[in-house]
């Protein structure tokens, strides 16, 4: 053994199926155990896990080549999969490939979807445990650390973030164009679906005030409305207390327009210098086309939604090249501090500079 | 060095120095950034003193607020708008209005030097040493300054609605507030705006009854119908009747409006006490 080595083993999106990350995917319980037994492993100096919906990855120092490998016994044995069949979905990397690697994921460059910046919390959230698992120390400090201030670079000398790439978040983000804060906004969600809930809850968890859920079934709505910690409206009244609302969400399966220029041209007439924002997600559309003439109005359907996740994504794709070199210069110049150091290591033998300082969990 | 400057050359300085922020905010907009708020504020910040000072200098040498010629009205009206800005801009939280109102202190200040003419004669002692009516002058065109912020929250305001209605979202549109807080950053611009007029037109009508030979019925003219159409445009706004597009539009209609107004109420002043040469 010539010195420690700088490892990565484990299963992504790229490499593994849905079905298989469901079962590769480690809960909290399960992590803290086998975190545990890591930590047992005499040639493992460093380790931490990452893992979410989209990964689960070991990132390792070790003395002996063959740690990597234990760590994958260790993990298969707890997830009762077959050690055969992980490697056929395993991703497994080395030194500065899985330097970068970690970088790239921190980034946003390496999620499903590009360029999201939950990844970068969940990257710190791994840290944060093995740090307080004593799992750490100064290699993947420095290396977790670097990682940080990469992703953080990038975000803001790139526009690799720009832009929404979801429909529900763009419509989000169309709102917030509109209204500003998004506190005081009143939300009347039109239909009782998953596409309703799933963009009601983008709208809360940016800070949307008052969500009221109408449908078509009123139980429907009224069950909604309590999952929000909203209140329902009768469907009939959707058009007479349309001035009460500043944004109005429509995905219900009505064959015909639910909500006619008429009752815009009412609401605008009620509400005259506060804008009216409809955001049609229905096939067919729920908000007559006309109301998007009146003044002060914004309506928004499905396809011109679609176009702007879809334009924001291209924008996206069109960053990583360039997010990719500053990482990679990053990457470089990290490696080139840390190898000396990985190598000068000589084991148990050697200088101790390396061996994590280990905490109880 | 400094000290030997003449009041034209600090204007001067301040006036390059708005035109350098105005340029710097057009370069990161046309490589797609967001200029930055505070280097923006900075430069600005650092043209407001220059210009003060050049004022400052003007103002000494008449003992009063420099308000003596079209050159000196339109310094003042870009130094009260830039006054606003630096208040305002703090809360509205939006480089692209310090990227605008440079712009429009950058026309304004650089006009009024590269027309020679508007600063060759000056009245001097226009308000009869009266601090009243001078400083009825001063917070008229104070007001103004304020009229000519509000139309650049209009042409955001305008910019914006386009972009949502045409659902062209990207580019330098991303720069752009939300087109509630332009609106309410308007809605109180034009309140202010109106409040000092009218206090300005209450100290001088008090002045004008004693004596109502001294105003020029052009001027006076002039002076309410601005200040009329601005008190109307806020009454209707307050009342729901005009709004959105048209508000704005009315805002940006109306600044011109104003600022055409100068010329005229400016020649047909009470006639010059004295007229002397203005200085260099």
């Amino acid at each position: 053994m010539s010195g420690l080595g700088l490892f990565l083993i484990g299963a992504t999106h790229h490499t593994a199926p849905l079905e298989v990350r469901e079962k590769l995917a480690l809960d909290p319980a399960g992590e803290a155990a086998l975190g545990a037994e890591l930590a047992g492993l005499g040639d493992l100096r460093e380790f931490a896990v990452l893992s979410t919906c989209n990964r689960v990855e070991f990132y390792g120092v070790a003395a002996e080549p063959g740690a990597a490998g234990r760590v994958q016994a260790a993990f298969c044995a707890r997830q009762q999969f077959a050690p055969a069949d992980f490697e056929k979905f395993r991703l497994s990397l080395d030194g500065r490939e899985a330097v970068q690697h970690l970088f790239e994921v921190s980034a946003g460059l390496d999620s499903q979807m590009l360029g999201e910046t939950e990844i970068f919390g969940q990257v710190k959230a791994a840290y944060a445990a093995a740090q307080a698992r004593g799992t750490t120390s100064a290699l993947l400090n420095r290396i977790f650390q670097k990682a940080f201030q990469a992703a953080k670079h990038v975000r803001s000398h790139t526009a690799i973030t720009v832009g929404q790439v979801s429909v529900a978040n763009v419509a989000v983000d169309l709102a917030q164009n509109i209204f500003g804060d998004l506190a005081q906004a009143r939300i009347l969600v039109l239909g009782a679906g998953e596409i309703g809930e799933k963009t009601a809850r983008a709208f809360q968890s940016r800070g949307a005030g008052t969500l009221t859920v109408s449908s078509r079934t009123g139980e429907r709505a009224m069950d909604l409305a309590a999952r929000l910690g909203g209140s329902a409206l009768p469907f009939e009244q959707r058009e007479t207390r349309l001035a009460e609302f500043d944004i109005v969400v429509c995905s219900t399966a009505a064959p015909h327009t639910v909500l006619s220029r008429a009752a815009a041209v009412a609401a605008m007439r009620r509400r005259p210098t506060r804008p009216l924002f409809f955001i049609d997600l229905a096939l067919p559309r729920d908000v007559d086309p006309a109301v998007a003439a009146i003044d002060n109005v914004f309506c928004y359907d499905l396809d011109d939604l679609a176009g702007i996740a879809e334009k924001n994504r291209v924008a996206r794709a069109a960053e990583i090249t360039r997010c990719r070199t500053l990482l990679t210069e990053r990457a470089d110049s990290l490696w080139r501090q840390v190898e000396p150091l990985l190598a000068a290591d000589r084991g148990p033998a050697g200088a101790p500079a390396l061996r994590p300082t280990r905490h109880p969990a | 060095m400094f000290a030997d400057l003449t009041d034209r050359q600090w204007l001067w300085l301040a006036a390059a120095c708005y035109l350098a922020g105005f340029l710097r905010g057009t370069a990161a907009i046309l490589r797609g950034e967001r200029p930055s708020g505070g280097m923006m504020y900075g430069i600005i910040g650092l043209a407001y003193v220059l210009q003060f000072l050049g004022l400052y200098l003007r103002g000494r040498t008449d003992g009063g607020c420099p308000l003596g010629n079209a050159f000196e009205i339109l310094q003042f009206v870009a130094w009260s708008a830039i006054t606003l800005y630096l208040v305002v801009g703090v809360t509205f939280r939006s480089s692209l209005l310090g990227f605008l109102t440079a712009g429009l202190a950058a026309v304004l200040t650089l006009a009024s030097l590269a027309v020679p003419a508007w600063d060759a004669t000056r009245h001097a002692h226009i308000f009869g040493h009266n601090p009243w009516i001078e400083l009825h002058a001063a917070i008229a065109l104070f007001s103004y300054g304020v009229f000519g912020l509000l139309a650049l929250t209009s042409l955001l305001f305008l910019l914006r609605h386009y972009s949502l209605k045409s659902k062209h979202l990207d580019g330098w549109f991303t720069l752009l507030p939300s087109i509630v807080d332009i609106d309410h950053i308007g809605l109180r611009l034009l309140t202010v705006g109106v409040a000092l007029l009218s206090a300005s037109l209450a100290v001088g009508t008090v002045y004008w009854l004693r004596d109502t030979g001294t105003v020029d019925r052009g001027t006076l003219f002039v002076t309410v119908a601005v200040w009329a159409a601005y008190a109307l445009a806020l009454g209707l706004r307050l009342g729901g009747r005009l709004r959105a597009k048209r508000f704005a539009w009315t805002c940006l209609a109306l600044f011109v409006a104003a600022l055409l107004s100068i010329g005229p109420v400016n020649a047909s002043r009470h006639p010059p006490l004295a007229t002397q040469e203005a200085p260099r």
